[in-house]
């Protein structure tokens, strides 16, 4: 068994990696919990020892040794710099625009990479399956300089239109920003099982720019709700190394779940 | 009348049908035992306001004790959905729910608000988010001093807010650390407020990140040994992770709810997890 470890890997793993391979050292990082909160602690473990992480409940700079299972778990609080309340997190922290990236994950995203956690199917007032909402992520969607969004790519979450919009990316495309008063980039990148995605720098549409390694362009283009772009310059996403594999497994199994 | 009373006496006081109630905590602290008080004395008709409705709010709208629930994030955090919040919005059972649904950067200005005696706040929030269109208590505001339009947020304030904390001291001060959350702007936004600690000391000393709330702005103290089960309170118990995911199954089918609710509520006196 042991042997093969370098050599396979599961797409969730992959995922992860490749969005902790994102971040960048000594960047300011507001992060969701589930997949972002793993790859962002994994990257600490990786090329950004100095993330300063921010957990919306009040942990402030944390270096949690052990996956939280909840955004508010003890591990978070007792490796802190320190902990505040929620109006400095959100009114300070984030409203003023101090947040290099905000780390989102999400049920639903479209082509502009407007993402939904409210409800999918039927009416808000009547839905067929209830979602548990916004929590943070509408504003650090709106405030971060930049947003990163990790997300399985199937026809069920890259869908053409989100049931509802709970937190902005793109709008309907250039100008929607602005008219929206969003003081944040927006979204600078997804990242999927499947590969990674950025917006066109002209259309802002989300473009496939990496796949990872063994994936095929037309499973990214049959798992995505609408006609996917893809990059004239499309690369493959570099293969975990051993090292990165050794870390995430041994981050995964610090979960109670 | 001493602030320190036993915890069915402190509900009984001051929590009454129909009331605007907020039990704050956020992961931590989460005021357990005083929810499942209030649970036992049947009281109804509750708006209930919490950033997180959590277990605590799932049980209470399963016992039929909340009419209208304000919230921002509705989910068992790390497992998946809230079972009998979906079941009460969805379905109507035990009974319908309303909901007025908000983020945490616009429900903890509520609370700002609210604490400092204003009608509003203002935020830079809510924008582009379908969630303007479904929430009252959200509106636009220009700035009188430039051309800077930002959203406005209604006051909130409870009639009744209850907390856990980790200790109370004998004059009536409480000490709480760790995540606090909106903890500080619930208290100074309510009329009254409940404390739940779980021991009482004589003199606090100082620790991590701790908050003081003064004896003046608590109206009621009862010592309840475990009350955040299955939430945490830091330096005394961890987060029960493993209840967190177990109930999912007990409160997936009102059957099962139901039993529980008969077994590890309405069967026993009041008090957290021995």
């Amino acid at each position: 068994m042991s042997e093969n470890l370098n050599s396979t890997w599961t797409a969730d793993e992959m995922m992860t990696i490749a969005a902790a391979r994102t971040l960048k050292d000594g960047n300011t990082c507001f992060v969701g919990i589930g997949i972002p909160s793993t790859a962002a602690i994994l990257a600490k473990s990786m090329q950004a020892p100095n993330l300063f992480l921010i957990y919306e409940s009040g942990t402030v700079n944390t270096n949690p040794q052990k996956l939280p299972l909840s955004i508010g778990d003890g591990e978070l609080a007792n490796h802190a710099l320190t902990v505040v309340g929620m109006p400095e997190i959100f009114n300070y922290w984030l409203q003023s625009g101090r947040i290099d990236v905000g780390f989102l994950g999400a049920a639903q995203i479209d082509k502009f990479a407007n993402i939904n956690t409210t409800f999918i199917g039927q009416t808000y007032d009547s839905p067929k399956v209830r979602l548990p909402g916004a929590g943070g992520a509408t504003e650090i969607a709106a405030s971060c300089k930049e947003v990163a969004i990790i997300i399985r790519q199937t026809t069920r979450t890259f869908v053409k239109q989100v049931d509802f919009i709970t937190s902005m990316g793109f709008g309907e495309g250039p100008g929607s920003r602005a008219k929206n008063r969003l003081r944040g980039g927006g979204p600078s990148r997804v990242i999927t099982d499947l590969g990674i995605l950025e917006p066109d720098p002209e259309t802002l549409e989300l473009t496939m720019t990496y796949l990872h390694p063994g994936v095929d362009i037309n499973q990214a283009i049959k798992n995505t709700g609408w006609e996917l772009k893809v990059s004239p310059n499309l690369k493959t996403t570099k293969a975990p190394e051993q090292s990165e594999l050794e870390k995430v497994r041994a981050l995964v199994s610090t979960s109670d779940k | 009348m001493s602030k320190f009373l036993e915890l069915p006496q402190a509900i009984e006081s001051y929590v009454k049908n129909g009331d605007l109630i907020a039990m704050e905590g956020f992961t931590h602290l989460i005021p357990f035992a005083a929810g499942h008080e209030i649970i036992r004395q049947k009281i109804k008709d509750l708006t209930a306001v919490r950033l997180t409705p959590d277990l605590i709010y799932d049980q209470m709208i399963g016992a039929g004790c909340i009419k209208k629930l304000i919230f921002s994030w509705g989910g068992n955090p790390g497992v998946g959905s809230l079972h009998r919040f979906r079941d009460a919005y969805q379905n109507g059972w035990p009974n319908k729910i309303e909901i007025e649904e908000h983020t945490h950067a616009g429900l903890t200005n509520r609370y700002v608000a609210g604490a400092s005696g204003i009608g509003f706040a203002v935020l830079k929030g809510y924008s582009g988010s379908d969630l303007v269109d479904h929430t009252k208590n959200v509106s636009e505001v220009k700035s009188p001093f430039s051309d800077e339009v930002l959203t406005a947020v209604a006051a909130i304030n409870p009639d009744v807010t209850i907390l856990h904390a980790q200790q109370a001291d004998k004059a009536g001060n409480v000490m709480m650390w760790g995540i606090t959350g909106v903890a500080k702007e619930a208290v100074f936004a309510a009329s009254k407020v409940i404390v739940t600690v779980e021991e009482i000391v004589e003199k606090f000393s100082p620790k991590f990140s701790s908050i003081i709330i003064p004896s003046n702005l608590i109206d009621a103290i009862s010592v309840v040994s475990n009350g955040a089960w299955p939430s945490y309170a830091s330096d005394f118990y961890e987060r029960d992770n493993n209840q967190y995911i177990a109930w999912d199954e007990i409160s997936k089918e009102r059957e099962n709810f139901s039993k529980w609710l008969d077994d590890e509520i309405y069967s026993k006196s009041t008090a957290g997890k021995k």
